[in-house]
């Protein structure tokens, strides 16, 4: 078996508050084959965030280790793409050179940094805005730049902690399809956090769903759903099938070892 | 009126109804928005020149009918005549350079030092903990009072002036760019680190950009302070300096001088806060948009 492109290796995270123990996160055990798109979906509290922040190198697991190609990567900074909810984007630099903030704070020269950028910009969306100051830019838009900025990192691993979630159901479905169409484009390993299920089907290839208190990865669900998926795809019997089943897990009315049968394509 | 969708209580009387109902309906107020109209700009402009004028004029008529004591409060013409011959002399540019120069100076001083030291806190927090009772105690200080230390200390020519300026401004200033490097958000931070930034990169990209605009909001406080600064120190001790000028021509009542001075400085303080304005406009292109 081929060396998985990320594992999470029972972490967990214990706080201590005044004496008291807060399972923040239970050991929490979970392999991303390179070139997935896999989604966490769960309550807030579920601790999704504190994945994405121990992936990150951002915080230090209580227990546990991250492996990225096999390698120990626990608490090691800049080894993956990680693009917050909000966009982040620094009010003070243009569309261009905040989508060029990684690869500066990598050591590329600003010049070329700047040459390989513009092509991208032109490409997803945002012609004509390269030299605009985020604030002349849509919510969308400022998304699309925030992820830009994160794709153009050249991690193999991207973190996406509910980029759409502040967006409009149409600007939302928009973006689901160029985030697709990026996925396709760029070959990368996604870990996406998400509250909705639907997003989270529509997009993936194994949905996560996890619970809170303590928050932890209850089941894993494959989607065998075709790509390259239509948005059409989310009024099958099968697509609403898998949406009932998580939801009916969320809500703690399900039992994990009865996924919907595959229904032959 | 009586639709099976209603929701009124039973007791309730239809719409339209005074049988029986004794409440009077509530008063109705008719108000319009109020809607103040503004005059063309030369108007406003007139009215303010009028003001000046028959300011002007009811001072020199008080002064001339004994109404106020001309020898306390002098009165236009004579300030006007002492203006003349003040910049006839000589000495009138070597004291305003001088004020200027030494204002000047101590703002640059105080506030980039103050800046700095703000921003260093950013660095440790260990560090900003233990200068935290000092700053505060600094602050406290009112730093005038220290003003015949400070003339003792660094003599009486323009480095002690330019002292009293610096100490004016500088606490104000490491606060405020203190009070900027904790606004810095988090998220923001945390990006930095998720891309694999250094410390050194989190401060040159993040930390001082962030800065900018609560240093720029202390820039015109900071101009006002460091003038205050060296006319206090002038009227402590000097040779040179419009804070001099007052001095000097208040103990010798030569009142149509220091009106003269205060005059002047006024000028000055005007052309610095336009001059701070433009700083302002530099500054803020490149960092707010």
């Amino acid at each position: 078996m081929t060396v998985p492109k990320l594992s999470i290796e029972n972490v967990s995270m214990v706080f201590d508050t005044n004496g008291q123990e807060f399972v923040a996160l239970a050991p929490v055990n979970l392999e991303v084959p390179a070139g997935r798109f896999i989604s966490l979906i769960g309550p807030s509290g579920c601790g999704k965030s504190t994945i994405f922040n121990i992936v990150a190198g951002l915080q230090a697991p209580t227990e546990g280790r991250i492996l990225i190609d096999g390698q120990d990567a626990t608490g090691l900074i800049g080894q993956v793409g990680y693009m917050l909810q909000k966009d982040l984007l620094l009010p003070w630099r243009t569309v261009l050179d905040n989508v060029i903030l990684g690869m500066e704070i990598r050591g590329t020269p600003t010049a070329e940094a700047r040459d390989r950028a513009m092509p991208m910009l032109q490409r997803y969306g945002l012609a004509g805005f390269e030299h605009s100051f985020p604030s002349k830019l849509s919510g969308g838009m400022r998304q699309r730049a925030a992820l830009l900025r994160t794709l153009l990192v050249d991690m193999d691993i991207v973190l996406l902690d509910e980029p759409f979630g502040a967006l409009d159901a149409q600007t939302k479905a928009r973006m689901q399809e160029w985030l697709l169409t990026l996925f396709n484009d760029f070959g990368r390993t996604v870990i996406f956090v998400t509250h909705d299920v639907e997003e989270a089907i529509f997009l993936s290839d194994d949905v996560y769903v996890m619970a809170s208190r303590p928050g932890r990865v209850i089941d894993k669900m494959p989607v065998d759903l075709p790509r390259p998926r239509d948005r059409s795809i989310v009024s099958t019997p099968r697509f609403v099938a898998m949406k009932k089943y998580c939801l009916d897990l969320l809500h703690g009315a399900a039992v994990p070892e009865t996924p919907p049968a595959p229904i032959a394509a | 009126m009586n639709s099976p969708t209603s929701t009124l209580p039973a007791n309730s009387l239809p719409m339209g109804s005074t049988a029986g109902n004794k409440s009077t309906p509530p008063k109705r107020i008719a108000r319009r928005l109020p809607v103040q109209k503004l005059w063309p700009m030369w108007a406003i402009v007139a009215t303010q020149a009028g003001v000046l004028v028959v300011f002007v004029a009811l001072w020199e008529i008080a002064a001339n009918t004994g109404f106020i004591d001309a020898f306390f409060w002098s009165k236009p013409s004579a300030i006007w005549s002492t203006m003349i011959t003040f910049f006839s002399q000589g000495d009138a540019f070597t004291d305003i350079a001088y004020t200027f120069r030494s204002t000047i100076l101590g703002f640059v001083l105080g506030t980039s030092v103050g800046a700095l030291l703000g921003m260093s806190f950013w660095w440790s927090r260990n560090y900003a903990l233990i200068m935290q009772p000092y700053i505060i105690c600094l602050e406290s200080i009112p730093k005038l009072a220290l003003a015949p230390l400070i003339i003792l200390v660094f003599g009486m020519g323009l480095s002690s002036k330019v002292a009293i300026a610096t100490a004016l401004t500088l606490i104000v200033s490491t606060l405020t760019a203190y009070s900027g490097v904790q606004a810095v958000d988090k998220d923001q931070e945390k990006l930095f680190y998720s891309l694999g930034a250094s410390r050194w990169q989190v401060f040159t990209k993040l930390v001082a950009p962030s800065c900018v605009p609560w240093i720029i909001s202390i820039l015109r406080v900071n101009i006002g302070l460091a003038l205050t600064g060296s006319i206090v120190g002038e009227f402590v001790s000097s040779q040179h300096g419009l804070g001099r000028t007052i001095l000097y021509a208040g103990s010798t009542y030569e009142i149509a001088l220091v009106w003269v001075a205060v005059i002047v400085l006024s000028a000055l303080s005007i052309v610095m806060y336009i001059g701070v304005t433009w700083l302002e406009k530099f500054l803020r292109k490149g960092v707010v948009h």
